[in-house]
């Protein structure tokens, strides 16, 4: 019964959101489902809240190594969850300056903004910058030619980065133009748009018949897999 | 529609051809009835001209005719699938090609249990009304049988709460079929945030300090998916990755053991399994990619004869048909 349920619920809104996509008095059925997904998602918030901070709340009661960041994890969490929730710094909606917390947690001067704009958006970025040194070393491992293949992409790689910068333009621009589409930036452009626009198709139209198969195997409940067995 | 079920269900006695035939009845009556529908949307008004008074207002069409060809093609491939999961249990043996990554599975499992270090799960950054987050949990369930029987440990940190209940219900069910309930620990399967650099830079600090000896990328990724692969590679850790995302398969390729491209990841499932249902999904896929193949093929030969015959009709016309078959 534990399963039978939840599959049923996914076979029952899976079709009802495929239907709305095209009978448009269907429409409202589908976002009625989409409305309980968020309501559901909004209540596993809370056990996600739950989680973190028995998670975190373990690690200090055991004195795991590390402990001090979960302190700095709960304070923060803590400190977020009640300028949040309490709306501090933000005035009042001007179409209802009467109700204390009708202004918005994204109004500017808020403190709630202030730590967004100050505190998450720099953590966040330098997350993202460790990407630059992460694509250089995948890039250097990858384009080892240490074999026909690895040579292919080394060698394509090499006429694309060329072909996007001005060395190309300055390697290759003397070529007369009976030869032009020799010229580094064209054979870039004819790389990306003929090779890489082929390649990439293939891949969506795969992932598609993909997605369509998964969703079949779903909606039949053919595939019970994501539910933990197979047996119902 | 239900003489037509009953004659196809005295002729398929047995049960599977029962649904197949009820199956069938009902993409043709919905192809018949989409056609006819938006026939009448696009010629005929909706409201008898002759009665209507200036006071009558349209209702909504029943059927969105802008989207007759993707339905059609829902319901081809739906039959095709359909078809195909029959055949298999009917017993006709379906041959699968070797996907690298999946019988790397059970030995990538096995090198974290030799090594008495953790196995990582990442079901991506999505929540469960993403596909993808679907067929990573699918993919979970597998490993974490795996992991059970070697009596493995597997984490698996979330990035939604949704997906994190989901995951656990998964992994204690794995350890159930497994045999080994008390082995399963719900701590295992936590909930980090939903913001994506605050995640990446849990798992990351999580994989330098533990260094798991297996790590498993399965769902939905954007810009972390280098990061969590180049990490995983400093480690010394095997990798096998499976998204959907065409713009992050490269960094997958070029930095983790194995990578499912694509339609082998939604295909992973399946051929884990091992179960002729399940495997005949794969031969129904294969079906739709032969006709988008055929069609790839008309089209190209079609267009090469315009180019070179300008004014031939007959590649005119088709490839209009082909435009219309192809909802452009």
């Amino acid at each position: 019964m534990k399963r039978i349920i939840p599959m049923w619920i996914a076979i029952i809104g899976g079709f009802a959101m495929m239907l709305s996509s095209f009978i448009p008095l269907a429409e409202s059925a589908g976002e009625m489902f989409a409305d309980v997904f968020n309501v559901v998602a909004a209540i596993a918030f809370v056990l996600g809240a739950g989680s973190l901070a028995k998670q975190h709340l373990e690690k200090l009661s055991r004195r795991d190594a590390g402990w001090g960041y979960s302190i700095i994890t709960l304070g923060s969490f803590l400190i977020t969850l009640f300028i949040g929730m309490l709306k501090i710094g933000i005035h009042p909606n001007p179409s209802f300056p009467q109700a204390a917390y009708s202004g918005s947690n994204d109004a500017e001067g808020s403190a709630w903004s202030w730590i967004y704009e100050y505190m998450i958006t720099p953590l966040t970025s330098t997350m993202f910058a460790l990407l630059a040194f992460f694509v250089a070393s995948a890039a250097f491992r990858a384009f080892r030619a240490k074999n026909t293949e690895a040579i292919l992409l080394l060698g394509t790689a090499f006429i694309v980065l060329l072909g996007r910068t001005f060395a190309g333009v300055v390697l290759t621009g003397w070529f007369p133009d009976w030869a032009s589409g020799l010229r580094l930036e064209n054979l870039s452009i004819y790389v990306m748009q003929v090779f890489n626009t082929a390649g990439n198709r293939a891949i969506m139209i795969g992932i598609a018949l993909g997605v369509a198969a998964t969703g079949l195997r779903i909606l039949f409940g053919i595939d019970r897999s994501w539910l933990g067995g197979g047996d119902a | 529609m239900r003489i037509t079920h009953k004659i196809l269900c005295r002729i398929f006695t047995n049960h599977s051809w029962k649904c197949v035939a009820t199956f069938l009845c009902m993409a043709m009556c919905c192809a018949s009835a989409s056609a006819l529908l938006s026939s009448c949307i696009s010629n005929a008004p909706l409201v008898d001209t002759a009665i209507a008074t200036p006071t009558t207002t349209t209702a909504p069409p029943w059927f969105n005719s802008e989207k007759t060809a993707l339905f059609l093609w829902i319901v081809f491939i739906g039959a095709a699938v359909t078809v195909s999961v029959w055949l298999a249990k009917s017993g006709r043996p379906i041959r699968i090609r070797r996907i690298a990554a999946l019988e790397a599975v059970d030995n990538a499992v096995g090198r974290a249990t030799e090594m008495g270090r953790s196995i990582l799960f990442v079901p991506g950054i999505q929540d469960m009304d993403n596909i993808q987050t679907v067929a990573g949990l699918t993919m979970l369930g597998r490993v974490a049988k795996t992991a059970a029987e070697y009596d493995a440990t597997i984490e698996v940190p979330t990035c939604r709460s949704l997906v994190m209940e989901a995951a656990r219900d998964t992994v204690r069910a794995s350890y159930l079929s497994a045999g080994r309930a008390d082995g399963f620990s719900a701590d295992r399967i936590t909930y980090i945030t939903d913001d994506q650099f605050g995640y990446v830079a849990h798992v990351v600090g999580s994989m330098v300090r533990e260094k798991p000896a297996t790590c498993f990328y399965m769902g939905c990724f954007f810009a972390e998916s280098l990061i969590f692969a180049e990490t995983g590679n400093a480690i010394g850790a095997i990798q096998i990755a499976g998204t959907a995302e065409s713009s992050q398969l490269p960094f997958f390729v070029a930095a983790c053991d194995y990578t499912l491209i694509g339609e082998e990841f939604f295909a992973a499932s399946a051929y884990l399994s091992g179960e002729p249902a399940q495997l005949g999904t794969l031969r129904g896929q294969d079906v739709g990619k032969f006709a988008v193949v055929v069609l790839i093929a008309l089209g190209v030969l079609a267009s090469t004869i315009l180019v070179m015959a300008p004014n031939t009709a007959a590649a005119v016309w088709f490839l209009d048909v082909l435009q219309k078959v192809l909802g452009g």
